[in-house]
């Protein structure tokens, strides 16, 4: 089953003639997916990947029946990329853009309120699913069809835990990356609804790290929701040095302190079993399947 | 970027909201001479730094002639400022703004900031303002704001703002025109935070922003070209340049007390690393995260600056080689930064993921010797018994 992409997923690629887009998409297309569109405006008419180009995202689903987008758009112009394939209603956008500035992150999200459409990103490796489709830059090498599915903030402990899964034989459904920004898509809520929703997913890994205040709201949300499937977390830096603190309105708008010590507090005390280091994620999880 | 409060007064007034009037001094000969030139019967002379809380730690303090406005800069200059906002060691004083003092009726807090959770822009505003709105922060209202898909500024319920935060008639009007002024700031400057606290509502029925607070989005500087000018000057000023040097080669870099060098892709596994060192009893010499973008000459640039810590006295590589950071990249900015290094660590290195096969084979083939760890674990478990055999 997995989540997000899978046998079905029609993947289109916005910016797809650009340099890092070429090489990525020519990974993602060797791994099975099946991209079926380019997007770039003013190259409509050519191929390039052996894959049809177009100018607009809306001719690109017309013409192919892309139900996915993948962007590959500088940061100057991807939050205008995301909303014009959100205004093209297309189900699910998968951001990798670095360095977007938050207004017009802000402004996506404004653009997101109830659309058709499922952010993941920007700022992020993407989403896999193995075996069926990669809508991301992630490494694939440790990757195995299987039952777990990990969310994450983090790529590079995403590709640990990939590995680490992998190792113990339980593999991966789908893994996400809901982005490095303050401001994003998806967020891991949205991922844990997703996966405790899917047959395939036997167990879920939370990646987390310092900032923002979103492994306590997965806490919440997991109090609620009693899950009838173990969740592992792991939080990363446990040993910063807390941020300092610019006047009064950050300590004031919705959110935790960012600090890693509170963030597993909210999450243990919701249930949840945390990892105690980065090299036992998996392990974690193991024990918690056979138990 | 965070700017000091004459630099943000000076942006904000350019969108409509009243400020004192009032001179930055780097110097108490220039204190006294702007301070005389201004004429005012009295002096606000504020230390400026980035940290907040500074009026409780004895940063803002009051002058009656420009000869005490001397006296005064002298004092603030002397010393680093501490506050409850700032390091423990607290923030170096370059500056002094030296403004008009003002009669103050009543004192609000408003800010207009990003909020993480939401993703919008929420305008805060509270009737108490100064240091009383920290003790009591549950008098703060929260009015989010909406910033339209297709651009323009952003828009809410300014009036109703102006209401909570104790205004009525014409007072109102006004301050639910500042507190649209303080929204468009967002949009026109990319700002994350715009924060005036307090805002003063004077004698003579002025709304004056007494103290001002900006952050503008480092990565909205292509849209704002002085902004960015700005941005290189402070970071040329204040800036660690070994710090800065590595963020031009594609690593964020950040020294520590410690002894263990640290080499990582990734800030999650770099933090998720820092935090097994330290539970097995290590120090870390410094944080480090190489970035997708960053090709083995960076990398080699980076490896040397943790070479050129005296402190290093080990060094653990942890890659897990992704599609876009490979790990015989790294191999290889290894083996260049070794070659020219002056000296070098004990070495212990763990490659997984992308390449990781071909990155040993490479580094073995360029003739380094080092202790070659088979995962996580034991590469701390690696480097710890490297650090008890060089203290024995």
């Amino acid at each position: 089953m997995a989540i997000l992409v899978d046998a079905d997923t029609r993947l289109m690629c916005q910016g797809l003639t650009g340099r890092a887009a070429t090489y990525h998409v020519g990974r993602m297309i060797a791994y099975g997916t099946h991209v079926v569109a380019g997007v770039t405006p003013g190259k409509g008419g050519r191929t390039h990947l052996d894959v049809p180009v177009f100018d607009t995202v809306r001719a690109a689903k017309s013409a192919t029946g892309a139900n996915a987008s993948m962007l590959f758009v500088p940061p100057e112009h991807a939050a205008k990329a995301i909303i014009e394939a959100i205004e093209a209603e297309i189900a699910l956008v998968v951001a990798v853009t670095e360095r977007v500035p938050v207004i017009d992150l802000v402004r996506v999200r404004q653009a997101l309120r109830g659309s058709k459409t499922r952010l993941v990103g920007p700022n992020s490796q993407g989403v896999l699913s193995p075996g069926l489709a990669q809508a991301g830059v992630m490494t694939t090498v440790n990757a195995k069809a299987g039952s777990i599915g990990i969310a994450s903030r983090s790529a590079t402990l995403t590709s640990e835990v990939m590995a680490q899964t992998t190792a113990l034989g339980l593999g991966q459904s789908t893994t996400v990356g809901v982005g490095g920004d303050p401001v994003h898509g998806l967020s891991l809520t949205d991922c844990l609804t997703l996966f405790l929703a899917d047959p395939q997913t036997k167990g879920i890994v939370l990646i987390g790290e310092i900032g923002g205040s979103e492994e306590e709201e997965a806490a919440e949300f997991i109090k609620g929701a009693k899950p009838s499937k173990p969740i592992v977390a792991l939080v990363a830096g446990r040993h910063a040095p807390e941020e300092r603190r610019m006047g009064h309105a950050g300590a004031f708008a919705s959110g935790g302190s960012g600090a890693a010590v509170p963030k597993i507090a909210a999450l243990e005390a919701a249930g949840v079993l945390i990892a105690p280091n980065a090299a036992k994620a998996g392990t974690t999880m193991a024990h918690a399947l056979a138990g | 970027m965070n700017l000091y409060e004459f630099q943000a007064k000076e942006l904000i007034s350019r969108f409509g909201i009243d400020i004192p009037r009032g001179r930055v001094a780097g110097t108490a000969d220039d204190a006294e001479r702007l301070a005389r030139r201004l004429g005012f019967p009295r002096y606000a002379i504020k230390a400026q730094i980035h940290g907040g809380a500074r009026g409780l730690a004895g940063g803002v303090r009051f002058a009656a002639s420009p000869e005490e406005a001397r006296t005064i800069t002298q004092q603030l200059m002397s010393k680093p400022l501490v506050t409850s906002q700032t390091k423990a060691s607290g923030e170096r004083v370059r500056w002094v703004y030296v403004e008009e003092a003002f009669e103050v009726e009543r004192e609000i807090f408003a800010a207009v900031t990003i909020e993480r959770s939401s993703g919008e822009a929420v305008l805060l505003v509270s009737r108490d303002g100064g240091t009383a709105v920290e003790a009591n922060p549950s008098v703060v209202a929260r009015f989010p704001l909406i910033l339209p898909a297709g651009g323009g500024d952003a828009t809410g319920d300014f009036a109703g703002a102006a209401r909570a935060a104790g205004f009525e008639g014409a007072m109102a009007a006004r301050a639910a025109e500042v507190f649209a002024n303080m929204a468009r700031i967002v949009a026109g400057l990319d700002a994350t935070l715009v924060e005036v606290n307090p805002l003063a509502v004077t004698t003579d029925g002025r709304l004056v922003a007494l103290d001002a607070r900006l952050t503008i989005d480092a990565n909205a500087m292509f849209r704002h070209p002085a902004l960015a000018a700005l941005r290189a000057q402070i970071q040329i000023e204040e800036g660690d340049p070994k710090e800065l040097a590595a963020d031009r080669h594609q690593i964020n870099y950040q020294r520590m007390e410690g002894t263990i060098g640290v080499v990582v892709n990734g800030a999650g596994l770099a933090l998720a690393t820092l935090d097994m060192l330290i539970d097995a009893g290590g120090k870390p010499a410094n944080f480090m995260d190489i970035r997708t973008t960053a090709t083995s000459m960076d990398i080699a640039y980076g490896i040397e600056v943790i070479l050129d810590n005296p402190q290093t006295r080990v060094m653990l590589i942890n890659i897990h080689g992704g599609g876009m950071q490979r790990c015989d990249t790294v191999a290889e900015g290894l083996a260049i930064a070794l070659r020219r290094a002056r000296r070098t660590v004990p070495l212990v290195v763990r490659f997984a993921g992308n390449n990781a096969d071909f990155a040993r084979v490479r580094l073995k083939g360029s003739g380094i010797a080092f202790s070659e760890a088979t995962d996580l674990a034991d590469a701390v478990t690696r480097v710890m018994a490297l650090l008890a055999k060089e203290a024995a």
